[in-house]
């Protein structure tokens, strides 16, 4: 019987009730970003907390600008700064437990030194000694990643595995809003939901994909509320308001560890430098806009309420300058020392086992550098 | 008669320059990518384009490959032809999804019925101090794929007239930018475009009699340089510019070779599996019997690109070109 055959007697059935499989309104974000500072909430914040985000914050900024430094002398090949979005990487890194992962994009520096990374070792990839280099697993961070996007899927990997395997491990995954265009962000999120994965994602919507502005990345009301989609909840957060940041990003850890599943955490804030030294921000934005967000500090609003509050006075203010600038002074006297290089590390890590082809040509290049060394010699030039 | 300064220009102008007079000359042409219109790339190869053909011609789309290139292809089915930027060489895998499955076989299952022009532009190569993802070679990857064309300028004039041609060809080309090339210089009268030509045809950018050197992109001025220095050792060196990898020019290359008995292919990306052993298999097979010693390649290491202090010594240069063109000699000999 053909299909044509058969549709003479067919009789479609009334389809069972549809029901949504999820009541979408618990996952929805709020309206406007959630704040802390500034609002009745900052009175009840821990202030040991609040000191520590202070301190963390004004070493975020220094790192920033020392970075930018060396960007200027040569040191670095590039440095996309995160000035004013420093909040977000210093409240990601610091409501991780030790056990928990980071997985950083290229921007997240200070949230990988927040959480332990040697600031010399952050930034490697940029200074071009060699790609990431850091062992991932001793702090428990990822590569900083280039290609966008592509680190979310391992975020949700592993901690799928972790939770395979009993742990209460989250992986906390950053990405920013114009990662969130890539297909890999969409898959992420819809695996991390079917898997219900301890995993939360936070996007720092810094306003621009280098000169591309939101408006033209995204129609959705919210990048948050693309989580209702997936079927997790989305919240929205002044990402300038270091203890919101926190503190929305704590629930959700915690949310996640108690096997409640991922979200997706949405920082407004904004991208106070060019994307890098390399770029003309003139070209897509008015300076207009740069100072109007320069009114929202996050270190000034945090000071704020510290000062109002009592927990901090001139003399904490100098204490946690001198300890930035103590830190900028190492990071810049050990990035003015050349790495040690050996061009045969070229060979190295490519396999556990190098084929006989890489042999060959480790030892093609060791003839050369050898050749090159005697041809110095006896030119007697300085290498 | 009035005469008309002729200026220097970049690569990346000429480049820019084609986009414009192809747009201009056909309105079925549009530029999409990421950042290519209020910032005109960021290489600015696009600037000014948005400004003189609207958004809607010259379009910052969301930061998608694989939707850049899906969405091209969806735009060519309903008769546009779009030009799609990549931004760097590494970003465009994303897109491979779409270039693969679709944009390389569209012609073929539909039986001819639906080409799709497609201009797919990804800069490539090292050379530039780049970080991770910055520098890859994938040329590779496009010309092992059916169904694609897959060129790479290396002059000035030719980044124009390979863009233009590229742009008018009715299949997808993959146009390989070397982005070390972008700041090199040529002069140029504006009023006068370079030629177009059909693209697949490679040129003899110096006659030599020792030895050919089957080259392109950013390898091209290597070998120039590389002709300069073989002449204090006697050595007199041809140097081939393909220009197109796919289609491939064997009767330029095979006459060069024929003529010469020698020849050294050099690119930069990877040896193994990379275009020099396709190129040295076709060159062995139609010139075995005029060759004096085996066809040799000066190619990057099978490596991950290196981080950009260290890629001067991956990147093929002057003593390994004239190293091979050495031991030419000595297979020749004995
Ligand atoms: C897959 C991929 N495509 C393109 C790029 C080039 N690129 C680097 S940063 C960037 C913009 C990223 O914007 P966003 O995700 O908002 O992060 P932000 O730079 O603002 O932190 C682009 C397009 C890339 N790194 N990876």
């Amino acid at each position: 019987m053909t299909v044509m055959e058969q549709r003479g007697a067919y009789r479609p059935t009334p389809p069972p009730a549809w029901q949504p499989r999820t009541d979408p309104a618990p996952l929805l974000p709020d309206e406007v970003p959630y704040r802390v500072l500034g609002t009745d909430a900052a009175a009840e914040a821990d202030p040991e907390l609040l000191r520590r985000l202070y301190g963390e914050l004004v070493r975020g900024r220094r790192y920033n600008t020392q970075a930018t430094a060396l960007t200027k002398q040569g040191r670095l090949a590039v440095y996309p700064s995160s000035t004013g979005q420093e909040a977000c990487q210093v409240a990601a890194a610091l409501v991780l437990e030790e056990r928990d992962w980071l997985f950083p994009s290229y921007r997240d520096t200070l949230a990988a030194v927040a959480r332990g990374l040697d600031p010399v070792q952050a930034l490697g990839l940029l200074r071009g000694d060699w790609h990431s280099g850091y062992d991932p697993r001793e702090r428990r961070i990822a590569p900083l990643c280039t290609p966008l996007a592509t680190q979310l899927p391992h975020a949700v990997g592993l901690a799928h595995a972790a939770r395979l395997q009993g742990d209460d491990v989250v992986a906390l995954a950053l990405v920013g809003d114009g990662g969130t265009s890539e297909g890999d962000f969409h898959e992420a999120l819809n695996f991390a939901a079917v898997w219900q994965a301890p995993v939360v994602f936070l996007v720092q919507n810094n306003g621009f994909a280098i000169s591309v502005p939101l408006a033209k990345q995204t129609a959705a009301p919210s990048l948050a509320h693309k989580a209702v989609g997936y079927g997790m909840p989305g919240r929205l957060v002044d990402g300038n308001d270091a203890a919101a940041v926190h503190q929305v990003l704590g629930e959700a850890v915690a949310h996640a560890r108690a096997g409640g599943g991922p979200t997706l955490v949405e920082a407004v804030t904004y991208r106070m430098e060019a994307h890098t030294n390399a770029d003309d921000d003139k070209r897509y934005r008015a300076d207009s806009e740069v100072e109007a967000w320069r009114a929202h500090d996050p270190i000034a609003l945090l000071e704020h309420t510290l000062t109002e509050r009592g927990l901090l006075d001139e003399a904490g203010i100098q204490a946690a300058r001198e300890d930035a600038e103590a830190m900028a002074a190492d990071l810049r006297e050990r990035m003015n020392q050349d790495p040690a290089l050996d061009p045969m590390d070229l060979f190295g890590h490519v396999y556990d086992q190098p084929t006989t082809q890489l042999l060959e040509q480790e030892a093609q290049l060791r003839a050369e550098l050898a050749a090159q060394e005697r041809h110095h010699e006896s030119e007697g030039a300085p290498r | 008669m009035t005469t008309v300064a002729v200026k220097p220009a970049t690569m990346a102008q000429a480049l820019g320059r084609a986009l414009r007079d192809a747009m201009a000359a056909d309105p079925a042409v549009h530029v999409m990518g990421e950042d290519v219109g209020t910032l005109g790339g960021v290489f600015r190869v696009t600037d000014g384009l948005a400004k003189e053909f609207g958004e809607d011609r010259c379009t910052d789309t969301p930061l998608a490959e694989a939707g850049i290139l899906g969405t091209a292809v969806g735009m060519a089915m309903y008769g546009l032809r779009p030009v799609v930027e990549m931004q760097f060489d590494a970003f465009a895998y994303p897109a491979f999804e779409q270039l693969i499955s679709h944009v390389s076989r569209m012609r073929n299952r539909t039986r001819g019925a639906m080409p799709l022009p497609i201009t797919i532009r990804v800069p490539y190569g090292g050379g530039i101090g780049g970080v991770e993802h910055h520098s890859d070679s994938s040329e590779a990857y496009y010309m092992a794929t059916p169904g694609l064309h897959v060129v790479t300028p290396a002059t000035v004039a030719d980044a124009y007239g390979l863009l233009r041609a590229a742009i008018a060809s009715d299949d997808p080309v993959v146009f390989l930018e070397p982005k070390r090339l972008y700041w090199s210089k040529d002069s140029w009268n504006p009023e006068e475009p370079p030629a177009v030509e059909p693209i697949g045809r490679a040129v003899v950018r110096r006659s030599g009699r020792s030895a050919t050197l089957i080259t392109y992109g950013p390898s091209l001025p290597v070998c120039l340089e590389a002709v300069e220095a073989a002449q204090a050792e006697g050595w007199n060196l041809e140097v081939v510019d393909l220009r197109s990898l796919v289609p491939f020019d064997d009767e330029t290359v095979t006459t060069s070779v024929r003529r010469t008995g020698r020849a050294v292919v050099v690119h930069e990306s990877g040896t193994f599996g990379g275009p020099g052993g396709e190129i040295a298999a076709r060159v062995t097979e139609r010139c075995f019997h005029y060759l004096e010693a085996p066809v040799l390649r000066v190619a990057g290491f099978d490596i991950p690109y290196p981080p950009p202090m260290l890629e001067r010594h991956h990147l093929p240069g002057v003593d390994r070109i004239l190293d091979a063109v050495a031991r030419l000699q000595w297979e020749a000999e004995n």
